[in-house]
């Protein structure tokens, strides 16, 4: 059975046909869940311990002679020159990339609906959306297209469509896996990470991708086993909650009934659950709104016209870059582009862009406080499941979605989403950060909760059945 | 009225590979485009990597110009759109530089001036745009030539500490000097590895100060002086006729010979600098600068001094050796040879650097042994000091060595006794007259026979040793 194949099944099967498989599950389920932008035709069997596994990249990491257009107009036919580090450690290890997944338009949204190209559709119901920015991503692992995929993560955009389509999602530690071929979105705040249908996948993911690459300087040395004490369960461990969660009043009471589930599971399985305050954590969406658009104002100046993507042909330079950046970069993108050139510039850095920093330096310095006396800070990691297609259109309310999701990257902390049971037949998911360089400890908690909750069997999440 | 000038400098570094990616540095002249990758040419998802020579030569020059090196430096971003910007924003330090307060001393007249530096940071280079067409506002299209994309750059800042144009000359001359020394950059301000715009205001016997002007487009030494006199003539008219000027940037015209409005204040950018996320802070220790500080080699102004006092030449002399350092390695090289430091200066100052002047060569192309071995057939009589002169110019563009082109000119001189006793004795016979009037007290005729060596051996005979010869022989 393809569709619930992990990396570990994978080990010990015959993989000469998988990407095959993987085609044909693609041709089927792809008039539905449209997860891909481009698939790919021709796969190099390579050889590598994870010889032909089937892996779908999200369409915002470089692929060398493969289209790689960040779900927008500006770059539709961008072929790159180079491959990413991440898609040249998934190839050296013989993975079989077999296509590029949607996104937001270069990862801004929450939903895969801002997508220049078209929607992705949650595997759970197809009328909604998959969550997103890495939707793409998180629907074809979810829906069985692909064994595992990759994701990025600037303020939650592995972890929430992840939650929202039933699946892990971890975003690692910043500087843990290389950024060379990630397109930028927020530099500060963008790290890969993977979506697989298991936390040992993501473990296995992990040990691939992550190490210091000499083209990304804000990477580092650290050699950690992701898999070593991947089941030695959470017994003896402090988790923190911080109370902002309670006083969130758009949570789902569905999602919030299923969080007190799993808090009262890991008090079975021995760990200690403690209440914390977070003060800063209420402005952690404010913050993150005036750094991440500020970053991608000045990451998306390279969208000139003059290169390489769309050109709109004007007389005269200035309406060349004018028009090209209207037509070819869709509405949201227009207004963080917007949004960050208003707060960068002279008169205002001091008042936003700057402020802004010293509030993500005490979010900062609140989180490792909380992290050096506990072992890990759970929440919710989506406020709300799935919704409709359409169903959200005011920005404020997409942008408050990131409230459990932002922090993690505000501070560069290692944080999954696991499945944790259903609301209303829609999966939920929770989320555990810790600190940074924890991330094996992030994974082994995340492995606990996967092993014995008991919307599992036999460890294992349950996958959608969707209808072709 | 005082003249107050500033100077922003840009200085391309002769690192072997650009800022921040591992293509070579070394682009002038080369086919556009062709010295690029992903990350000079701005591809989505490529990231920039600081090249850790750039930084060393940075601390280099900060040092010689006895700048404040910081431990803690950042790159930021400077955000403007323009085509020869691939990524739209160029990586430069604003927030922190990585060196302040320095400053270079200058002879004006008999005292040395401080002109203090305010800053010293790095930055990348942008690519070069060609207009098809001539002016860039009648171009029907133009092309981005990306090869010097991040060529890595220092810009060094001065206080308003010069007072007129031909300080601002000497100034710049005075830097290029140190960074040739340094080995840091090339200074050629024709090839665009030394670029300057200067800031230029007039305050009146009033202290009134007339509004700064920035001029641009400046692209030799010669035009630097030329156009800063344009711009401070005009200043001053203004303030004589009681206005003011504009504050505004201008361009050094070539063709007009003056400088021309390029944008008014209006238009200045807003250029949205913050702290550059790809790059983590620059952190250097004491003990990396304490290194590079025991490597800086002697500098010009240590070595002048040092030229005076060992060799006791005169300043002037001494200041001409040392403006380079390749003429001051081959002075030194020349004097331990042959230990005579004013002759050989005398030949270096008048001989060797007319030479180089006149095929306008920047380094000497002869070897210390070709200017000694000269200087020595000299002194043993092989070659008069006026056939030494002559022989120079072949020398230096052959770079053959002089005995040897003595022996080819047949250039040696005759300093046989007995081929200039047999020509003597020759004459002697052919002209018993001459012989009689000389016995007879007319010592003029001296001169014929001394002539009729000379005729013999085409001038090659040493005239002091057939003075003495015929002298002798008449004297009988």
């Amino acid at each position: 059975m393809f569709r619930s194949l992990t990396i570990e099944d994978c080990l010990s099967l015959n993989r000469e046909d998988l990407a095959a498989e993987s085609a044909k599950e693609i041709e089927k389920m792809e008039p539905v869940l449209k997860s891909f932008i481009t698939v790919c035709k021709d796969h190099e069997f390579r050889s590598g311990e994870f010889a032909g596994i089937p892996i779908a990249v999200k369409d915002n990491i470089t692929t060398k002679g493969v289209k790689t257009t960040c779900a927008s107009k500006i770059l539709e036919n961008y072929v790159p020159p180079y491959n990413a580090t991440v898609v040249e450690k998934l190839l050296l290890h013989g993975f079989t990339v077999v296509g590029k997944t949607n996104l937001d338009e270069f990862a801004m949204g929450s939903s895969t609906e801002r997508s220049a190209f078209f929607p992705t559709r949650n595997p759970w119901d197809p009328t909604r959306v998959p969550g997103g920015s890495s939707g793409g991503s998180a629907a074809a692992v979810a829906g069985g297209e692909v064994v595992a995929a990759l994701g990025s993560d600037t303020g939650g955009s592995v972890r929430q469509p992840a939650s929202l389509c039933g699946v892990v999602g971890f975003k690692p530690t910043y500087g843990l896996v290389s950024r060379y071929g990630l397109i930028a979105f927020a530099s500060s705040l963008d790290q890969i990470g993977p979506i697989t249908k298991s936390v040992r996948d993501a473990a296995i993911l992990m040990s691939v991708i992550s190490g210091k690459d000499a083209m990304d300087s804000t990477t580092v040395d650290k050699n950690i086993d992701f898999l070593k004490d991947m089941e030695n369960g959470i017994s003896g461990m402090k988790f923190a909650v911080p109370k902002e969660v309670y006083d969130y009043e758009q949570l789902d009471s569905g999602v919030a009934v299923l969080f007190d589930e799993a808090l009262k599971l890991a008090e079975k399985l021995g760990a200690k659950i403690r209440k914390v305050r977070i003060p800063s954590m209420k402005y952690a969406v404010a913050v993150y709104y005036v750094i991440a658009p500020a970053e991608a104002s000045s990451n998306l100046a390279r969208y000139d016209g003059v290169k390489y993507g769309l050109r709109v042909e004007e007389k005269g330079l200035k309406d060349m870059y004018k028009r090209t950046r209207r037509e070819g970069f869709g509405e949201e993108v227009r207004r963080r582009i917007m949004l960050g050139t208003f707060t960068l510039s002279a008169a205002y850095y001091e008042a936003y862009f700057n402020k802004a920093q010293k509030v993500r330096r005490v979010l900062s310095s609140e989180l490792d406080s909380v992290l050096t006396e506990n072992d890990a800070i759970l929440t919710p990691t989506s406020p709300i499941t799935a919704f409709k297609l359409g169903e959200v259109k005011d920005p404020l309310t997409y942008y408050l979605m990131d409230i459990f999701t932002a922090p993690a990257n505000l501070a560069g902390l290692p944080a999954i989403s696991v499945p944790y049971g259903f609301s209303n037949d829609l999966p939920v998911g929770l989320q555990i950060m810790s600190r940074r360089f924890h991330d094996a400890k992030v994974l082994r908690i995340a492995r606990s909760f996967e092993k014995n909750s008991p919307y599992n069997s036999n460890g294992r999440i349950r996958l959608p059945v969707v209808k072709a | 009225m005082k003249t107050v000038i500033g100077l922003e400098i840009h200085v391309q570094l002769l690192t072997e590979t650009k800022a921040f990616c591992s293509c070579s540095a070394n682009v002038f002249e080369k086919a556009p485009n062709t010295m690029i990758c992903p990350v000079c040419t701005g591809q989505p998802g490529a990231l920039p990597t600081v090249n850790k020579m750039m930084i060393e030569y940075a601390v280099r020059t900060a040092l010689a110009l006895n700048c404040e090196i910081h431990r803690f430096s950042r790159f930021d971003r400077k955000n403007y759109f323009y085509p020869d910007l691939p990524k739209g924003y160029q990586i430069t330090q604003y927030f922190y530089p990585i060196a302040t307060n320095g400053c270079l001393e200058l002879d004006v007249g008999k005292e040395r001036k401080k002109v203090r530096i305010r800053r010293l940071h790095i930055e990348e280079d942008a690519g070069k745009l060609m207009h098809e067409g001539d002016a860039i506002t009648k171009a029907h299209h133009t092309l981005v030539d990306m090869n010097r994309c991040g060529v890595p750059l220092i810009e060094i800042v001065t206080e308003p500490d010069l007072t007129s144009p031909r300080e601002a000359r000497r100034f710049l001359e005075k830097l290029r000097s140190i960074l040739r020394y340094l080995r840091v950059s090339s200074g050629d301000m024709e090839k665009g590895a030394l670029r300057c715009d200067a800031n230029i205001s007039v305050v009146d016997e009033k202290g009134f100060s007339s509004n700064r002007v920035e001029v641009k487009n400046m692209n030799s030494f010669k035009f630097v002086e030329k156009a800063l006199q344009f711009e401070q003539n005009r200043i001053i008219q203004a303030l004589k006729s009681g206005s003011n000027v504009e504050k505004e940037t201008r361009g050094w015209d070539l063709t007009s010979k003056t400088t021309v409005s390029m944008r008014g204040k209006e238009e200045e950018s807003d250029y949205r600098y913050f702290p550059e996320p790809d790059i983590p802070p620059v952190v250097i220790s004491d003990e990396y600068i304490e290194k590079i500080k025991e490597s800086l080699p002697e500098l010009p102004d240590q070595k002048k001094d040092r030229f005076t006092r060992d060799y006791g030449i005169p300043e002037l002399d001494a200041e001409v050796l040392t403006s380079t350092r390749e003429l001051a390695d081959f002075y030194e090289e020349c004097v331990k040879i042959k230990p005579k430091p004013k002759e050989i200066s005398n030949w270096i100052m008048t001989e060797l650097l007319r030479e180089m002047k006149n095929s306008e060569s920047e380094a000497v192309p002869i070897s210390p042994r070709h200017l000694v071995e000269l200087i020595e057939l000299v002194e043993a009589g092989s070659v008069s000091i006026k056939m030494a002169k002559e022989m120079f110019p072949e020398i230096f563009a052959t770079k053959k060595m002089p005995r040897q082109i003595v022996e080819e000119r047949g250039l040696k001189q005759v300093n046989d006794k007995d081929v200039i006793e047999k020509i003597i004795k020759q004459a002697m016979e052919q002209n018993p007259k001459a012989v009689r009037q000389y016995r007879s007290g007319k010592k003029g005729v001296l001169g014929y026979f001394v002539g009729a060596v000379m005729k013999q051996t085409q001038g090659m005979a040493n005239p002091q040793l057939v003075n003495e010869i015929a002298r002798k022989l008449l004297e009988g």
